[in-house]
């Protein structure tokens, strides 16, 4: 204990000695560290942000949209023309056993005037479902009733960008707003959703009873017509399954003839949101990669300055060896030595990658997260660095021999 | 009762590429307790290389050196280390302390690599420095010291883990002829009031004057071997307390 102590002060007072020296060695360590420490972060936090994402989007979700229609020989895009119906939607929920939900939706932009405010924003027509599928619970008031629905009452739930947008403090529960002109009474508020994988501001937008859309506000050319369907599964095994099922129940229904292509399209959202999070992650792996190769390089820069270290003090180890060091007393000397150079280099780099990475997300806004364990492996990684690099000079110093290294000028 | 030391047919041979060059041509000698010993010799008498083999720094060729009994002969390096840390005292002629490290901490390291704990350490180190008449300069750092103040740090150095033998390797080549005196005072005290056996080498007849014992080395071989019945006696500011 008393060596080891020993071997610790003299370690101390060698890097003192070069401060100078000592400062830039760790440097290489502390960039090392501080850049495994921020791209971690910055990695983690997109890899969060999906995997919020796909949570806020609902789970097992599959949308169905309407179209593509041809017209004369021109084909439109999905959703441009409405070749779904309320109906398509029942036989989905009914014939196939693994749906647990749907909610058919129709939808479209739309102002909306509130007193002197005035807003332009997404209405969707929907079911109460639709609110379950996506997981998204009412914050304030209440969600529809059978009876909204059935008597196509003129009433809607905001989201929170048109609450903050339309009524500037004022409860909104009861209010009366304009909707195309028609007026609307607002029953409840959504919880925040926050931005979608595409940017999208989710919470901008005002759902309404799917009856009231189709005879008040678009359903006045298509009559019984929605644009989509949500669909929830009842499992993520399933997904596959109820998508092949809803593509030939819908043919079927649509009387699609063997070589026709659809007139409808099924999406699988939370299949495009893996792969994305799939990304995200190769994404994170690679930015680690790189920065472990700059604590490598400092770690090489450790190794470079501990043989310099040695060479210099060829006549210290000599008297060292003469009065009675063991090679292990050299040995840790030295090992010590560079350990401590890379662990205070490490302790300093996760604070300059902690700082760094604020700052980093504050000016671009990107998702960061930190994790313990990322520090914790960061600065244990740094610490071996120090022994691996340090171990070449430092067995070099301990095998000097005694009577050259005493000569040596 | 066995000599202190007992060297018998050393050969020491280098080989320098594809030559060979006899260090050591077969010496025996036998040393006892409590001597002062002087060997001189030229440059390339083969006088370093008997002194490193006798503090176990090197290995003879063939032969055997005996020091209280121990042959280092087949012992390992670390081993060795050990013996040289209890047994064995080195002066060297520059000094050899450790820069930007306290008079006091220089005194310390053979102590620390024996394991002795910080109290002990501190207490045998002041006890060293003022036999050496270093009291006070405890923090004194190498380059803060002259020459012959060194060379006492160094003297305490060896001195403070009580070894059996001190060896001193030109100790006064680096000093002016009063210091060397004062240097050679120190020595005789510690060999005349503690009993220390000191083995010196030096190439000036002068400091060989004040050993008991003298011993001449040419071409590997002892040629001369006597002892000096009325040692000089260094004078001067030697001997204080």
């Amino acid at each position: 204990m008393t060596r080891l102590f020993a071997s610790l002060w003299i370690a101390l007072r060698a890097l003192m000695v070069n401060k100078m020296r000592s400062a830039l060695t760790m440097l290489g360590i502390i960039i090392g560290v501080g850049a495994v420490i921020a791209m971690v972060a910055v990695g983690t936090g997109a890899k969060q942000r999906i995997a919020d994402q796909i949570a806020s989007m609902g789970s097992n979700l599959l949308i169905v949209l309407s179209g593509s229609s041809t017209s004369g020989g021109l084909r439109f895009g999905s959703g441009t023309v409405p070749t779904l119906t309320v109906d398509d939607a029942k036989a989905i929920l009914n014939e196939i056993p693994s749906v647990k939900y749907v909610a058919p939706t129709l939808g479209g932009g739309a102002q909306v005037v509130f007193g002197n405010q005035n807003w332009s924003t997404i209405i969707n027509g929907t079911t109460p479902e639709a609110l379950e599928i996506r997981d998204w619970p009412i914050e304030q008031g209440r969600t529809f009733t059978q009876q909204d629905i059935d008597g196509a009452a003129k009433v809607c739930i905001l989201g929170k960008t048109v609450v903050d947008n339309l009524f500037g403090g004022i409860d909104p529960i009861g209010q009366i707003i304009r909707i195309k002109m028609v007026p609307f009474t607002v029953i409840g508020v959504l919880a925040s959703k926050g931005q979608s994988t595409m940017g999208q501001d989710q919470d901008d937008t005002i759902v309404v009873p799917l009856t009231t859309a189709q005879k008040k506000l678009f359903g006045m050319q298509f009559p019984g017509m929605v644009r989509l369907i949500l669909v929830q599964a009842t499992a993520p095994e399933v997904m596959k399954d109820v998508e092949n099922q809803i593509n030939d129940l819908l043919r079927q229904r649509h009387h699609i003839q063997p070589k026709q292509d659809n007139d409808f399209s099924v999406r699988n959202l939370t299949e495009i949101m893996s792969t994305a999070e799939q990304s995200a992650n190769v994404m994170r792996y690679l930015l680690l990669a790189i920065a472990s190769i700059s604590l490598i390089v400092g770690g090489i820069g450790i190794m470079n300055i501990m043989l310099v270290s040695v060479t210099e003090r060829t006549r210290e180890i000599g008297i060292r060896i003469a009065v009675g060091a063991k090679g292990r007393d050299i040995l840790l000397q030295f090992l010590i030595e560079s350990l401590v150079l890379s662990l205070i280099g490490g302790t300093m780099g996760i604070g300059i990658g902690v700082a760094g990475t604020l700052v980093l997300s504050k000016f671009t806004q990107w998702p960061t997260l930190f994790s313990i364990e990322a520090i914790l492996l960061a600065f244990l990684f740094s610490g071996s660095v120090g022994v691996f690099f340090g171990f070449y000079p430092a067995r070099k110093a301990s095998m000097l021999n005694p009577i050259e290294a005493l000569h040596y000028e | 009762m066995d000599s202190l030391i007992q060297v018998q047919d050393l050969v020491k041979v280098y080989s320098l590429g594809e030559v060979e060059v006899q260090a050591l041509r077969s010496v025996s000698l036998s040393v006892e307790r409590g001597e002062f010993v002087a060997i001189m010799g030229a440059s390339g008498s083969g006088k370093s290389t008997f002194m490193n083999i006798l503090g176990f720094l090197d290995r003879p060729t063939s032969g055997t050196y005996l020091l209280e009994g121990i042959n280092g002969e087949n012992l390992s390096r670390d081993k060795l280390a050990e013996i040289r840390n209890r047994k064995i005292g080195f002066v060297f002629q520059g000094f050899n302390l450790l820069s930007r490290t306290s008079a006091l901490e220089n005194i310390e390291l053979p102590l620390t690599y024996a394991g002795t704990p910080t109290s002990t350490r501190k207490e045998m180190a002041q006890k060293a420095l003022s036999e050496v008449g270093l009291k006070g300069r405890e923090h004194h750092h190498p380059s803060q010291l002259s020459g012959g103040e060194q060379q006492r740090v160094a003297i305490a150095r060896a001195l403070v883990n009580q070894p059996a033998i001190i060896l001193a390797d030109e100790p006064t080549g680096n000093l002016d002829s009063k210091t060397s005196e004062e240097i050679m005072g120190i020595f005789q005290r510690l060999n005349r009031e503690m009993g220390i056996t000191i083995i010196m080498i030096t190439h000036e007849p002068d400091i060989a004057s004040f050993a008991k014992r003298n011993i001449l080395f040419r071409d590997g071989r002892i040629v001369d071997d006597h002892k000096n019945s009325t040692p000089a006696i260094a004078g001067g500011r030697t001997g204080e307390k």
